[in-house]
């Protein structure tokens, strides 16, 4: 089973991700470098939180033709498991590997802090261990993490079950005091139809000793290392 | 031939735009009361060579849908002029 982390120009979290895959959770982990096509037979492909290309146009729109993601767009259409954090959310989004669109924040400030999640789908390699309806701890910290998409894209969305993370209170309270940054229906994360790419604004990589606060994110990384467990390093992805 | 290409995106209607919220703000505490509505934008200009202008409004047209629009919140509109 191997992990790898894209670097961007630009990418600043990419040496959080790589410490937890390969520290705490002690996983086979490699750099994937953005001008590279070679995803070195990685079974998981995680791009990032950071400022690629300086966020330059629109956060993620310039990534996006970084030539490893030639790469990773054929390894998602062939079943392979991708995580975008933050600007790698962006950058996925940005992609059409998934739907919808980021803007500013609501209230046009930065905002870095613990946000509640609630777990919406757990029938997914990202959250097959948390609880359905589990209330976890995880951080934000973005400019740019209102996401939006059109109501008849949204009602698609919610029928096949792609809204993977709502923000909430404490005790799952759903309304705009703890919306953070004015997302639709407090949307924090979303995946593919097929539930194999997920993108989310928080990160669960700063969440993953208790020594930073929060352990939360960790079962995230737990999912996928069992996923690709029982799946046999999803390599027999085209047979499922 | 040489050309300039002036494109303009905006946000399509109905996409929040906290940045025209606050400068129509601003506007309204310095005493321009009358404005309703501010609509923050980008502004491109490019500069290029092509063999006439029809080749390069596609071309432009085709930058758009590539690169500098979003077509899920953004829409734009362009020129394009002979560059002396």
């Amino acid at each position: 089973m191997k992990f790898g982390v894209v670097v961007f120009p630009g990418s600043n979290c990419d040496y959080d991700c790589y410490y937890v895959l390969a520290n705490v959770m002690r996983v086979d982990t490699v750099w994937l470098w953005h001008q590279d096509h070679d995803l070195q037979g990685c079974d998981c492909v995680i791009l990032p939180g950071g400022f690629s290309y300086g966020d330059y146009l629109r956060t993620g729109a310039i990534a996006r033709f970084s030539p490893i993601m030639a790469s990773i767009r054929r390894f998602a259409q062939e079943g392979g498991l991708v995580l975008g954090i933050c600007n790698g959310f962006q950058i996925l989004l940005e992609s059409g590997l998934l739907p919808g669109a980021l803007l500013p924040n609501r209230d046009g400030r930065f905002v870095c802090r613990y946000t509640y999640l609630k777990v919406e789908n757990t029938d997914t390699p990202f959250t097959q261990l948390f609880s359905p309806g589990e209330i976890v701890r995880i951080p934000i910290a973005h400019h740019q993490g209102n996401f939006f998409m059109s109501s008849s894209e949204l009602e698609e969305l919610k029928r096949k079950k792609q809204i993977i993370f709502r923000y909430c209170g404490p005790h799952g309270e759903e309304n705009v005091r703890f919306n953070p940054n004015g997302s639709v229906e407090n949307i924090a994360g979303v995946t593919s139809p097929d539930f194999r790419v997920l993108g989310m604004m928080p990160h669960p990589e700063r969440a993953s000793e208790a020594l930073l606060g929060s352990e939360d994110g960790k079962k995230l990384f737990l999912s996928l290392i069992t996923w690709l467990k029982e799946n046999q390093g999803g390599r027999n992805r085209k047979n499922r | 031939m040489k050309y300039r290409g002036k494109i303009i995106v905006v946000l399509k209607e109905g996409v929040f735009d906290p940045q025209g919220v606050t400068i129509r703000n601003a506007l309204h505490t310095l005493g321009y009361g009358e404005v309703g509505e501010v609509k923050t934008g980008k502004f491109f200009e490019v500069m290029m060579e092509e063999e006439n202008l029809e080749l390069a409004r596609k071309r432009i047209q085709e930058m758009c849908d590539q690169l500098l629009v979003n077509p899920v919140i953004e829409r734009y509109s362009f020129e394009v002029g002979v560059e002396q």
